[in-house]
C-alpha cells in the first residue's frame, strides 16, 4: 500500500466492510478498513467500545454469524497463496483457524467449556492440527502450560475451569491459541477483564511469547494506554472506521487525528491529581451514519464543511502515518484544543 | 447464622471466654466440618448409589428368576387357585389360574426392564442427535425437523401409540417400535433448547476459532454442557415407558397371555381385587420399586453432571 510495503506482509485487509441487519436497521459496524499486519508485527487496535474492532476481528476469522451478516473486501492471507479468507471454503478456512490464525477473547471465564478439564481441552487443541501420540500430547500440553507460566501444571490439567483464577484461566487460553502455533494472533481485548496487575502479567507474557515464536498479533483493545506499551504499529478506529494509523511513536508523539489526540488526552496523568478528561458527546449511531466526517459531531475543530464532507485517509509527513482528517496540519496547533477543552 | 452463634465467645466479659474457642478458630472449625462432609462424595452421591442398588436388586431378582423362583411362571397349579401369599408352598400366593404370583412378578420384570433400557435408550439417543443437529444448525434444518416433532405432540401420545400397535399387530417388540417412533420427540426438543442457548456461549465461538469441526463442535463441546438434561429427563422417561408398558398391557395390547408382564397382572388382577389383592398389588409394588429406583438414579445424576458444584 504505501511506504510500509518494504516488510513483508502477512495478512492483508482491504476496503472490508461488515455490515448487519437487525431489526432497527442495517448496522454498518464496519466500513471500509483497510489494513495490514506484517510478519512478526504487533499491531494494536483501539477504539471506543462499538467502534467495530471485534465485528473487524471476527469478520477476519470468518467468525460473523451466517445469518444477517454481510461483508464485502478482501481479507487476503499471504502465506497460504493469497487465499482471500472472506471467499474460501469452509474446510480450507477450518484448517487455517487454529494452525495459522489464533483467537483469544475477552472474557476467560467463558471462552473454555465449563465442563471438560482444562488439560483436556489443551489436549483437542494440540491434537487438532498435527498427529501425534497421546502420551506426546500430553507432553506438549504440559509444556505449553509450563510456557505460559502455570504452576503445577501436571495437577492443573486435571482441573475444570472454575478452578481457576480469570488471570490463570487466560494463560490457559493462550495455551490453547498458541497449541499449533499460529502465524498470527487476534487478541479481542485479552485484558480488559482482569485486573490491573494480572494485566500488566499477560501482557508482557504475550509479548514475550510474540519475541519467542516470530508470530504476528493484532491487539484490540479500547485502552490506549496498553496499545502504547505493546504495539509497533496502531490503528486508531472510530465509528466501523480507521481515522489514524501509524507507528507508536508517532501516534503518541503527534497525533494528527482530533479524536487520536483526544483520546491520548483523556490518559490519566500520573502524578497530579485532578479533573479527567474526556471526550465530550456519545459515539454515532452506526445504523445512521451522518455524512461527512463521524467525529464531527463531537470535534472542537469541526467546521460546516466536517459535517457535510467525507474525506478519505491522507497521508502525513510521516512514513505509513495517515489520517482521516482534512485538517489534520491544524491539531498540531494545541491553542484552538486547550480553549474548546476547557468550556 | 454463623457468625452470630460465636459472636458470645468473643465477648471477653463472659467468664467462658477463657476456655472457648477463639472466634476465628471456631469458625475454622464449623467450616472444616462442612469442607470434610462434601470432600466425602460419599454423601452427595448417596441418593444416586441407593438408587443403582435397588435397580441391581431389581436386575439381580429378574436375572436370577429361575433359581428364585423354583416354578415356570406359566405352570398351573390346579389344585391351588387364588391361594393367599405364603399358602400352599407359593410365598406371594396365587392367581386365579394357580399361577404363581413370585415367578411371574419375576419373569415379567424382564419385559419391563428391557422396555425400560430398550425402549428409553433407542430413544434418547435420536432423540438426542435430531435435537443437537436442529438446534446447532437451526434455519431449515431446524424448521423441517421441529415441524416434524410437532407432528408426532398435536396428537395425544396414548391414542398414537396404540394405533401404532393396531397396525403392526399387538406384540412386545411392536410395543417398542411404537415407542421408538413417538417419544424421541420430548428428547429433541429438550435438547434442542438447550443447544440454542448452549451455541452463543464464547467457549463455542472459541472451540471455531481453533478450527474444530462442526462435528466436534457439536459432540465435543456442546453436547457435554447439555445432555445432562436429557439423561436426567431419561429417568423420567424410563418410568414413564414402564407404566406405559404396564398400560399396553393392561389394555391387552403389550404382551400377550400367558407370558408375564406386569401391567397385564394387574389387569389380570382387577377383577379379584377385593377378594384376593395380591394379584394386582404385589406387581404394582414390583413397579413402584423400580420407578423408585430410576428415580433416584435420575436425581442423583442430575448432581452429578454438573461440575460447577462439586
Amino acid at each position: 500500500m504505501t511506504a510500509g510495503e518494504r516488510d513483508t506482509a502477512l495478512l492483508s485487509v482491504r476496503d472490508l466492510r461488515t455490515y448487519l441487519a437487525t431489526r432497527h436497521g442495517v448496522v454498518r459496524a464496519v466500513d471500509g478498513v483497510s489494513l495490514e499486519v506484517r510478519e512478526a508485527e504487533v499491531l494494536g487496535v483501539v477504539g471506543e467500545s462499538g467502534c467495530g474492532k471485534t465485528v473487524t476481528c471476527r469478520t477476519i476469522m470468518g467468525l460473523m454469524p451466517r445469518k444477517g451478516t454481510y461483508s464485502s473486501g478482501e481479507v487476503i492471507y499471504h502465506p497460504r497463496g493469497e487465499a482471500n479468507l472472506l471467499t474460501v471454503s469452509q474446510k480450507e478456512l477450518q484448517r487455517l483457524r487454529g494452525s495459522q490464525l489464533a483467537m483469544i477473547f475477552q472474557d476467560p471465564m467463558t471462552a473454555l467449556n465449563p465442563v471438560r478439564t482444562v488439560g483436556d481441552q489443551l489436549i483437542e487443541a494440540v491434537t487438532a492440527h498435527a498427529r501425534m501420540s497421546r502420551e506426546e500430547a500430553h507432553g506438549r500440553a504440559i509444556s505449553l502450560l509450563v510456557r505460559v507460566g502455570i504452576p503445577a501444571p501436571d495437577q492443573r490439567m486435571k482441573d475444570y475451569p472454575f478452578q481457576f483464577s480469570g488471570g490463570m484461566l487466560q494463560r490457559a487460553l493462550i495455551a490453547i491459541a498458541l497449541a499449533s502455533e499460529p502465524k498470527l494472533l487476534l487478541a479481542d481485548e485479552p485484558t480488559t477483564s482482569l485486573d490491573v496487575i494480572i494485566q500488566d502479567q499477560i501482557l508482557s507474557l504475550l509479548l514475550e511469547l510474540q519475541r519467542d515464536t516470530g508470530m504476528s498479533m493484532i491487539l484490540v483493545s479500547h485502552d490506549l494506554a496498553v496499545i502504547t506499551e505493546v504495539c509497533d504499529r496502531i490503528v486508531v478506529m472510530y465509528g466501523g472506521q480507521i481515522v489514524e494509523e501509524g507507528d507508536t511513536a508517532t501516534i503518541i508523539s503527534e497525533p494528527r487525528h482530533p479524536y487520536t489526540r483526544a483520546l491520548l488526552e483523556a490518559l490519566p496523568q500520573g502524578g497530579e491529581r485532578g479533573q479527567l478528561r474526556s471526550i465530550p458527546g456519545a459515539p454515532p449511531s452506526l445504523i445512521d451514519a451522518p455524512p461527512g466526517c463521524r467525529f464531527a459531531p463531537r470535534c472542537p475543530l469541526a467546521t460546516d464543511e466536517c459535517s457535510s464532507w467525507a474525506t478519505e485517509l491522507l497521508d502525513t509527513d510521516g512514513p505509513g502515518h495517515r489520517v482521516r482528517c482534512w485538517r489534520h496540519q491544524e491539531v498540531r496547533g494545541s491553542a484552538t484544543w486547550q480553549a474548546s477543552d476547557s468550556a | 447464622m454463623t457468625s452470630q452463634r460465636f459472636a458470645g465467645g468473643s465477648g471477653g466479659s463472659s467468664p467462658r471466654a477463657s476456655w472457648t474457642l477463639h472466634p476465628s478458630e471456631a469458625l475454622l472449625k464449623v467450616a472444616e466440618r462442612t469442607a470434610k462432609r462434601s470432600r466425602s462424595t460419599g454423601r452427595r452421591r448417596m441418593v444416586l448409589i441407593i438408587g443403582l442398588a435397588m435397580l441391581g436388586i431389581a436386575i439381580l431378582a429378574i436375572v436370577g428368576a429361575p433359581l428364585l423362583a423354583g416354578v415356570s411362571p406359566i405352570k398351573i397349579d390346579v389344585l391351588h387357585p387364588l391361594s393367599p401369599p405364603g399358602t400352599g408352598g407359593h410365598l406371594l400366593g396365587t392367581d386365579q389360574f394357580g399361577r404363581d404370583v413370585l415367578a411371574r412378578i419375576l419373569y415379567g420384570g424382564r419385559i419391563d426392564l428391557a422396555i425400560a433400557f430398550g425402549a428409553t435408550s433407542v430413544t434418547l439417543v435420536f432423540g438426542t442427535i435430531v435435537g443437537l443437529v436442529a438446534g446447532y444448525f437451526g434455519g431449515w434444518v431446524d424448521n423441517l425437523l421441529m415441524r416434524i416433532v410437532d407432528l408426532f405432540f398435536a396428537f395425544p401420545f396414548l391414542v398414537l401409540i396404540i394405533a401404532i400397535i393396531a397396525m403392526l399387530g399387538p406384540s412386545i417388540f411392536n410395543m417398542f417400535v411404537a415407542i421408538w417412533i413417538t417419544s424421541w420427540v420430548s428428547y429433541a426438543r429438550i435438547m434442542r433448547a438447550q443447544t440454542i442457548v448452549a451455541k452463543k456461549q464464547q467457549y463455542v465461538l472459541a472451540a471455531r476459532a481453533l478450527g474444530y469441526s462442526r462435528m466436534r463442535v457439536m459432540f465435543r463441546h456442546i453436547m457435554p454442557n447439555t445432555v445432562s438434561a436429557v439423561i436426567v429427563f431419561s429417568m423420567v422417561d424410563a418410568i414413564g415407558n414402564i407404566i406405559l408398558a404396564a398400560s399396553l398391557g393392561f389394555l391387552g395390547l403389550g404382551a400377550q397371555p400367558p407370558s408375564p408382564e406386569w401391567g397385564t397382572m394387574i389387569s389380570d388382577g382387577q377383577n379379584y381385587i377385593l377378594s384376593s389383592w395380591w394379584i394386582a398389588t404385589l406387581p404394582g409394588l414390583a413397579i413402584v420399586f423400580v420407578g423408585v429406583a430410576f428415580s433416584l438414579i435420575g436425581d442423583g445424576l442430575a448432581d452429578i453432571l454438573r461440575p460447577g458444584d462439586r
